[in-house]
């Protein structure tokens, strides 16, 4: 049975091209409450890993870490070979919580202009680029609205384009979908799949919805808790090309699901 | 409308009993005596003069008070160990009512504007710092992690993203300032200093011409009511139809 040997399949999986973050020992401690202990891990570039794990296993955590939100209280994140000291110029976070991420007060181009003004770009050089990002995310016609009159799913899309106005390298997002519809969410995975191709970014996607990590990932990891560790790496054997309706059909995408299934049932028992 | 009936009724009634049992009083008037003396007062300017002195003070008392009383929020909020370090000091001066001051400053300014528009910069000071500190402090946490991740300064995230999230707020914190400041004015006026609205009223009483005396409070009354109404409309019109729409 493939979910068999998809669930012994080794932890952290060794990546062939040089890594462009890397976990060593990592852990991070509150006190006496423990988060995250013994976090290795290796993201190559333009890598899409997905990361899955019961609630409260220190997904976000994981994340705040790599955004330099977090300091880590043992081992060290590092990128292209530098220890991370706080947030670095490309590193983006897609906030969930897009209401509260965005300015309500400025308009679509307005909100993509501040990542521009945070940069120093001079202003000549800015609306062109804020209508670029803008049409990337598919909110070309949209550029003079507020964040107040764009549905949830159109301002999670100006989110994106905020944070490709910074021109990461790498672009976290912490479970961006999850407050949206269901049609809204699968329209938004096939955008984000195009961007990050289109981008070459290297993305880090954390989700509780494990078909959103297998369709979206080159690789799932899967985190316990108690205190918050990886406990497998799933490389997702899909052809990059995907799609919705084949892509969750596909037998491999069905087998991994019931292996992610298998593993969350049992780590949150 | 309906609210004006009650007043009007009010005002009416007292006309009525003033003229049919004829009053003569030293501390009572009837309203058309007093309309007679307000008109008097805007007549020879006196009011007028008066009401300069007044409000000059108050607006000047105001913008020191309250645009201390905001920086020190801002920077309170932003900084919560400056916060810890300043409550004690803060929690000590904060209840000594502002009239409390109006000796100390007596003694250092004398009698005139400053004495009058540092008591009301005192009385304005604390309530502006607390509310605008409250303000910074209930921004959503989110805003912060994405200044970091932007990597905004201390300064462009004030101008950018602070100020403008707290400005509705910091309105209505002025809104209820600039009626302090006319109250505190006026108090001090009346207590100890020889000047505007509030020494004319006590003048009048003091000197037994009630007709005078409330037709200087009804203008009182008429420009709080004005100053408030005035400012209203200004929050309406800049944030109600503005870029919150």
């Amino acid at each position: 049975m493939p979910a068999q040997i998809l669930k012994v399949a080794p932890r952290p999986q060794p990546v062939t091209a040089a890594p462009l973050i890397r976990f060593a020992g990592v852990g991070l401690s509150f006190g006496r409450t423990e988060i995250l202990r013994g976090i290795d891990l290796e993201i190559a570039a333009g890598e899409f890993v997905s990361v899955i794990g019961p609630s409260g296993c220190g997904k976000t955590t994981l994340l705040r870490l790599l955004a330099g939100l977090q300091k880590p209280s043992a081992g060290q994140v590092s990128m292209a070979g530098r220890p991370l000291r706080g947030p670095a110029p490309d590193i983006a976070v897609v906030f969930q919580d897009y209401a509260n991420a965005l300015l309500p007060w400025r308009t679509a181009a307005g909100n993509v202009a501040l990542a521009l003004e945070a940069r120093g770009v001079p202003r000549p050089e800015r609306a062109a680029r804020i209508a670029e990002l803008l049409q990337m995310v598919g909110l070309g016609a949209h550029a003079e609205r507020f964040p107040a009159q764009m549905s949830g799913g159109m301002q999670q899309r100006l989110q994106i384009a905020r944070c490709l106005a910074q021109d990461p390298s790498v672009l976290l997002m912490d479970e961006p979908f999850g407050a949206l519809d269901a049609m809204t969410r699968h329209k938004l995975q096939d955008e984000l799949r195009g961007i990050v191709r289109r981008t070459g970014v290297t993305a880090f996607f954390v989700t509780h919805d494990l078909e959103e990590a297998i369709y979206l990932g080159d690789r799932v990891i899967a985190l316990a808790p108690h205190p918050g560790r990886i406990a497998h790496s799933f490389p997702v054997t899909l052809p990059p090309q995907r799609d919705q309706l084949s892509t969750r059909e596909d037998p491999a995408f069905l087998a991994l699901r019931r292996a992610l299934f298998d593993f969350i049932q049992e780590a949150s028992a | 409308m309906k609210g004006a009936v009650l007043p009007l009724g009010l005002v009416l009634a007292w006309q009525g009993t003033a003229t049919v049992f004829g009053l003569q009083s030293d501390t009572l008037s009837d309203p058309l005596q007093v309309l007679a003396a307000l008109a008097a007062g805007l007549g020879d300017a006196s009011i007028l003069r008066a009401t300069v002195q007044t409000v000059g003070a108050a607006a000047a008392g105001l913008m020191l008070g309250a645009g201390l009383g905001a920086v020190t929020g801002l920077v309170c909020g932003l900084l919560p160990v400056l916060s810890r370090l300043l409550r004690l000091l803060i929690e000590v001066l904060r209840p000594v009512p502002a009239v409390a001051m109006i000796p100390i400053a007596l003694l250092v300014f004398g009698f005139g504007a400053r004495l009058e528009i540092s008591v009301v910069g005192f009385a304005c000071f604390f309530p502006m710092l607390i509310l605008t500190e409250t303000a910074v402090r209930g921004l959503h946490p989110l805003g912060r992690d994405v200044a970091r991740m932007l990597r905004l300064s201390l300064p462009q995230r004030v101008v950018k993203m602070v100020l403008p999230a707290i400005l509705p707020r910091l309105f209505v914190a002025l809104r209820l300032c600039a009626g302090i400041a006319l109250i505190v004015a006026v108090t001090v006026e009346i207590s100890s200093n020889p000047m505007g609205l509030g020494y004319r009223l006590m003048l009048a009483g003091q000197s037994m011409r009630p007709a005078d005396m409330f037709a200087t409070l009804l203008w009182i009354g008429l420009l709080g009511w004005g100053l408030n109404l005035a400012l209203v409309r200004a929050e309406h019109w800049l944030f109600a139809t503005g870029a919150r729409a």
